[in-house]
């Protein structure tokens, strides 16, 4: 399939980019991987205008230590995530999950700005950094602004970035306890049909792929864990006000019970850990 | 617009629509038609090539974000003395390939895996080609032949 | 006439590993599939299709297309239909009654299903035809559609306005009713279930891609197609677009997989060549993988009745099947005749006395059906093997206890069938046998009632299937019997060039099974010559007019006994002409390694290589013969060929999430003498994986409006290497008696054999849990009801 044409500009900085943003939101698109926008537009799904390349922006890939928590750079692909030091001493669950990204190919090309500007309930690094208690830093012609994973996911492909803005780092708090990710699917490469990620560290904090319109916390859990109930009792109330999709690989019936078991493993293999 | 590339250590040059992809670049401007396309939504992996070194799927990639890059696909593998690259002997050797439409894309996904994994384990293989779909073989050839050209020495079947 | 596999003593290179000859271009890149050909000047065609499954075309608007960038032309189906010298073919009219609605590459008025063809647009590159074909405009009255196979049995909608019923044929073979009937009627166990062969996307690697290069001024084509049947293609284009015959030359180049997905002739195909005429221009159609989903036909699509009447000991006395059989919106080429592929095999590897079956072919307003790896074979394998299963379960005996009692035995052979076959050979026994010590069968079930005894979340389940199946299509007479339009012999002609090297032209097509391999090996020990200095000529028209091409594992027993032959008479030839030479008689003369010498004198010899010259030199030929060596032949089966065999699945199912993982899997075919067992394990592999892949994992999936929902490969669920295991095969070997080289086929094997073990494997591992029935694909969410079901006592899953 051969996209619809459109008018392509490489930005060589986040000034240039957001400049040309705002030229005409709507109908301008950023492309940094590629890996969420390509195989919509391909099948004529997305038909933008402009295309703004942000792939070449210096100085938005790295994974950086910066004390109480780790900030990577928007345009940190993947692979590069899931391979760091810094990422995997102090925020493992963030590489293990960027090592679950769709397939090799993938990680080596797609970002992790792009994979949580897109805002697929089905993916996976959205609920890694909600679990993480992530802020998600937020360039756009109105200044920088920080807003906390739990706000930052609205709906379905909707986040809080404004057209005209840009993501351009991802902070997640350092999480030294036990961690955990249960990604469920039939194929390896394929979305999860429900996954779950979640860190315990005195607390815990469950947050679960495909069981909603975004990525969502396991409240139900965590409030029943918050007031000492076992694992597996808290495991049973992870779908509690959720309303997960049905489509082909499962029903909506299904993703709850799934929640319930997939919840329950990890918190019990995040609790083995060391939570 | 303007895209400069060097494919298979030759720099290339040629004006190209926003919106050709890479793997047509390659087929259509360079005439390098060993990279397949097999699907339309990035699943089947028939167009692996490498960019700087590591497995990419270059039908959903815009030949203008490869500008200034190298590319190596299945034309640059094999020694221009027309001695088969240990990968492709391998899959020669494991009889990794029937119809062999996906495999330049499984040779070159296998090439960037072992540099990531130099001696994996046969798990480690098969996650490793979770991109890549074959409908001839069954994959267990393609496995072996993975394996042996992570250690030469076994090449052998 | 009579052939063995190695004249002489030497040590031929038959049946051993040797690394296939096809293999450096394809692993270099080199080779070229239709979409890698380059031509000059070529146009490029974008059809529009219907997005309804069923509608009266109003209207059809091009203006805004036309006036598209870069657009040659557009055209409706109207405006086509002058193109046209008759509809679509469809080789195998199963029955004198049979409906067949016209169907027409481009529809005219009325639309059948999602992708039906409604305009054809034509740019000079493939985004801009891409560009136009979406601002063609057609309005449409939609129509009710016919989606549900059984529903649209009853005919409470009709999938097309100028039929009066949805059914396309009845088709029975019931040789003796009465025997079946007191079979039932005496019978302490009956067993009866109820299958679905669910829809499956055949999914070849390569898309669909046609070429048609015309030579306006000589009224000559060259279409380049990624087909399985260039002959048989050339025949129906002639007949079907009005170009004469002569006119056409069909290329199949390197051919990126088929499964019987390019056994067919399709639309694309005939308007590429009627676009090529009327626009006095290279045409040219690639098909994309979202298309290819509804524009490339689909396999199965059943729902299968079988019952059993069986004694307490588990011995069956009569087998019954009553099928629906999904043809989707029309009949292609051989789209009828794919339930009676299986129709004589519904009793499976077992001595069953009495036996019947009977098929209803239904319209649907779904993608057309029709033969994908196995065709009809899978489907009875399937059915007789679990139902085996069900019946082991109903009188308390392990599976492969029950499949020994009923086994046909190995003294029997060569069998007369219930159905009316004479099975050629076969130890079904010792292939079970085999595959039982592959896997460890006594192991496995102590490690499953372990965990049964645990309840442990990850229950172990065993599965067997022992297949039998009827391949190398086919003896003529007998297609004639069924109804189908042509034979099944298949040709070829085997040349010594003047240089000492070897020439086969062959008629069949490969696309993955490594003929040029397996071609030259045969000749290689016929002639004495190395197998590199074997040319093979095939896939062109223009260099092998005379085929019938490549499917229903055909290609060895039939195309390659051909290539034997032919070697046989040309050898045959140069006996006479070395005797000449040596001045001795004919039958003095043994031939070794390319050598003749003559008996008892062995230093007076004369090679092969040393005749093909003499032979193209005609200096000094005996009187009457002929210049060169050459000899063609025509083989036509005599009968099938039935390859065999036993599979071994094991599976763990997680019985909280419903998850299956294959984690083992062992098999033993005997497809009788093997040329290259290297190719055939590769067979027999790639066969398991489809085999599995309809148990676990895909099933083309339509909504009730008739939408497929499953049109990329990101909802079709074609596994990878992740999903699967690595396979421990084995093989027995009983020689075909059929054919001088008393080989099979095993094309087609693996994927008969793999989906019954894999499912009994499942429900194996749950039926403590009182699970017996299982849906296909298996997926997490189906095993997860199946066990709840279960567990509340509400019995079966959905």
């Amino acid at each position: 399939m051969i996209p619809a044409s459109f008018e392509y500009r490489r930005a060589g900085s986040v000034e240039q980019a957001l400049g040309w943003l705002s030229e005409d939101p709507d109908s301008t698109k950023l492309l940094a991987g590629g890996h969420s926008l390509l195989p919509l537009m391909k099948l004529r799904l997305a038909t933008p205008g402009v295309l703004v390349d942000v792939g070449r922006v210096p100085g938005l890939s790295y994974v950086r230590d910066a004390g109480d928590h780790v900030a990577v750079g928007a345009l940190t692909r993947h692979r590069d995530v899931e391979i760091s030091d810094v990422a995997r001493a102090h925020v493992p669950l963030l590489a293990h999950v960027a090592g679950q990204v769709g397939d090799p190919q993938v990680r080596h090309r797609g970002t992790i700005g792009g994979s949580i500007a897109h805002g697929d309930p089905a993916s996976d690094l959205p609920a890694a950094v909600l679990a993480l208690d992530g802020v998600l830093v937020i360039d756009g012609p109105r200044g920088r602004r920080e807003v906390g994973a739990g706000d930052f996911f609205r709906g379905f492909l909707e986040t809080a970035l404004a057209p005209d803005e840009m993501l351009t780092e991802i902070r997640v708090r350092k999480a030294p306890g036990g961690w955990a990710f249960q990604k469920f699917n039939r194929r390896a490469q394929d979305w999860a049909i429900v996954g779950v990620a979640a860190v315990v560290n005195g607390g815990a904090r469950v947050a679960l792929v495909n069981m909603g319109a975004t990525t969502v916390r396991a409240r139900g859990t965590e409030e029943a864990l918050a007031a000492g109930a076992g694992i597996a009792e808290a495991a049973a109330r992870a779908p509690e006000g959720l309303e997960p999709p049905s489509d082909l690989q499962g029903s909506a019936e299904y993703r709850r019970h799934l929640a319930t078991v997939l919840v329950r493993r990890a918190l019990e293999e995040a609790t083995a850990a060391g939570g | 617009m303007q895209v400069t590339v060097t494919v298979n250590g030759k720099t290339e040059s040629h004006d190209v629509e926003a919106r050709m992809l890479l793997v047509y670049y390659l087929r259509e401007v360079l005439g390098l038609t060993g990279t397949n396309v097999g699907c339309d939504t990035t699943s089947c992996g028939a167009c692996t090539v490498l960019l700087n070194g590591e497995s990419v799927k270059s039908c959903t990639m815009l030949a203008a974000q490869a500008d200034g890059e190298e590319i190596t696909t299945i034309e640059g593998m094999a020694s221009s003395d027309g001695v088969l690259h240990p990968i492709q002997e391998a899959f020669r050797e494991h009889h990794g390939l029937q119809c062999g439409f996906c495999t330049p894309g499984m040779v070159m996904a296998i090439a960037s895996f072992l540099k990531e994994h130099p001696d994996p384990t046969e798990a480690e293989v098969r996650e490793g080609l979770e991109g890549n779909l074959c409908r001839c073989t069954g994959y267990h050839n393609i496995v072996q032949a993975a394996l042996a050209a992570a250690r030469p020495g076994a090449l052998a079947p | 006439m009579s052939t063995t596999l190695t004249d002489g003593p030497a040590a031929g290179v038959v049946g051993t590993r040797m690394l296939r000859r096809e293999d450096p271009a394809l692993l270099s890149g080199e080779a070229r599939f239709v979409h890698d050909l380059v031509v000059p000047g070529a146009l490029h065609l974008v059809l529009v299709r219907s997005p309804y499954a069923h509608a009266r075309v109003i209207s059809v608007d091009l203006s805004a297309a036309l006036a598209s960038p870069g657009v040659v032309a557009a055209f409706s189906g109207a405006e086509l239909a002058g193109e046209w010298g008759s509809p679509m073919p469809c080789a195998w009219p199963v029955t004198a009654d049979m409906q067949s609605p016209s169907h027409l590459p481009v529809a005219v008025d009325e639309v059948c299903y999602v992708g039906d063809a409604v305009a054809a647009v034509v740019a000079a590159s493939q985004a801009e035809a891409q560009d136009a074909a979406a601002a063609v405009a057609v309005a449409y009255e939609e129509l009710p559609a016919a989606v549900d196979l059984e529903d649209a049995a009853s005919d409470r909608v009709l999938a097309h306005s100028a039929l009066t019923s949805n059914r396309a044929y009845t088709w029975e073979l019931v040789p003796d009713a009465a025997a079946v009937e007191r079979a039932f009627a005496d019978a302490a166990v009956t067993v009866r279930e109820r299958y679905v062969q669910q829809r499956l996307i055949p999914a070849a690697m390569e898309p669909r891609g046609v070429c048609v290069v015309p030579q306006p001024f000589g009224g000559e084509y060259v279409v380049y197609s990624a087909t399985q049947i260039p002959h048989i293609l050339r025949t129906m284009l002639g007949i079907t677009a009005g170009v004469p015959e002569e006119r056409i030359r069909v290329v199949a180049p390197s051919v990126g997989g088929g499964f019987g997905s390019k056994l067919d002739v399709y639309a694309e195909e005939l308007l590429c060549l009627a676009l090529a005429r009327r626009l006095r221009k290279p045409v040219r159609w690639s098909e994309e993988r979202s298309e290819a989903a509804q524009a490339t036909i689909h396999g199965r699509g059943q729902v299968q009745e079988i019952e059993l009447a069986a004694d307490t000991e588990g011995r069956v006395a009569a087998v019954r099947v009553r099928l629906l059989a999904d043809m989707g919106a029309y009949l292609q080429l051989v789209t009828p005749g794919v339930p009676l592929l299986g129709a004589f095999l519904y009793h499976g590897v077992y001595d069953v006395p009495a036996y019947a079956f009977t098929c209803t072919g239904v319209f649907t307003n779904k993608t057309p059906t029709d033969a994908y790896r196995g065709a009809g074979r899978p489907e009875a394998t399937y059915a007789i093997e679990r139902a085996i299963d069900a019946l082991a379960r109903k009188v308390g005996v392990d599976p492969q206890e029950v499949r020994r009692r009923n086994f046909i035995q190995a003294d029997k052979f060569p069998y007369s069938s219930p159905a009316g076959l004479v099975f050629d050979s076969g130890n079904y026994e010792a292939a079970l046998d085999a595959a039982l010590e592959l896997i460890g069968y006594e192991e496995l079930r102590e490690a499953q009632a372990r965990r049964r005894g645990e309840g442990a979340t990850r229950q172990l389940g065993v599965g067997i299937s022992s297949y039998v199946e009827m391949c190398g299509l086919a003896p003529s007479r007998v297609l004639a019997s069924l109804n189908y339009v042509a034979g099944g012999w298949e040709a070829a002609t085997v040349r010594m060039l003047p240089t000492g090297k070897a020439q086969v032209v062959t008629g069949a097509s490969p696309h993955g099974q490594g003929h040029v391999t397996s071609w030259s090996m045969i000749v290689a020990d016929k002639l004495g010559v190395s197998p590199e200095d074997v040319e093979v000529l095939h896939s062109d028209t223009a260099v092998s007019p005379l085929g019938l091409d490549t499917y229903g594992s055909r290609s060895l027993s039939v195309g390659g006994t051909a290539i034997a032959l032919a070697a046989d008479r040309l050898i045959d030839k140069a006996r006479l002409l070395a005797a000449h030479r040596l001045e001795v008689a004919p039958e003095d003369l043994s031939l070794s390694a390319g050598q003749f010498s003559v008996r008892g004198s062995p230093s007076s010899a004369i090679g092969l290589g040393t005749l093909a010259f003499e032979a193209f030199t005609a200096h000094d030929l005996p009187e009457g013969m002929e210049p060169n060596l050459e000899a063609s032949a025509t083989y036509d089966p005599t009968n099938f060929t039935f390859p065999f065999g036993t599979h071994v699945a094991v599976v763990e199912v997680d019985t909280e999430t419903g998850k299956v993982d294959l984690v083992r899997y062992a098999a033993v075919d005997d497809c009788g003498n093997q040329i290259n067992p290297l190719i055939v394990d590769g067979q027999v592999h790639g066969g398991i994986v489809q085999g599995v892949a309809q148990a676990l994992f895909e099933e083309a999936v339509y909504d009730g409006e008739g939408n497929l929902l499953t049109t990329t490969f990101t909802d079709y669920l074609v596994p990878a290497a992740s999903e699967l295991p690595s396979f421990s095969l084995g093989r027995t070997v009983t020689p075909s008696p059929s054919n001088p080289m008393g080989v099979k086929g095993i094309g087609e094997a693996g994927t008969i054999a793999a989906t019954p073990a894999v499912v009994n494997a499942v429900v194996d591992a749950l039926s403590h849990l009182g699970v017996e029935e299982m849906a296909m694909p298996v997926t997490p969410e189906r095993v997860w009801r199946s066990i709840g079901a279960s567990a509340s006592g509400t019995g079966g899953g959905r």
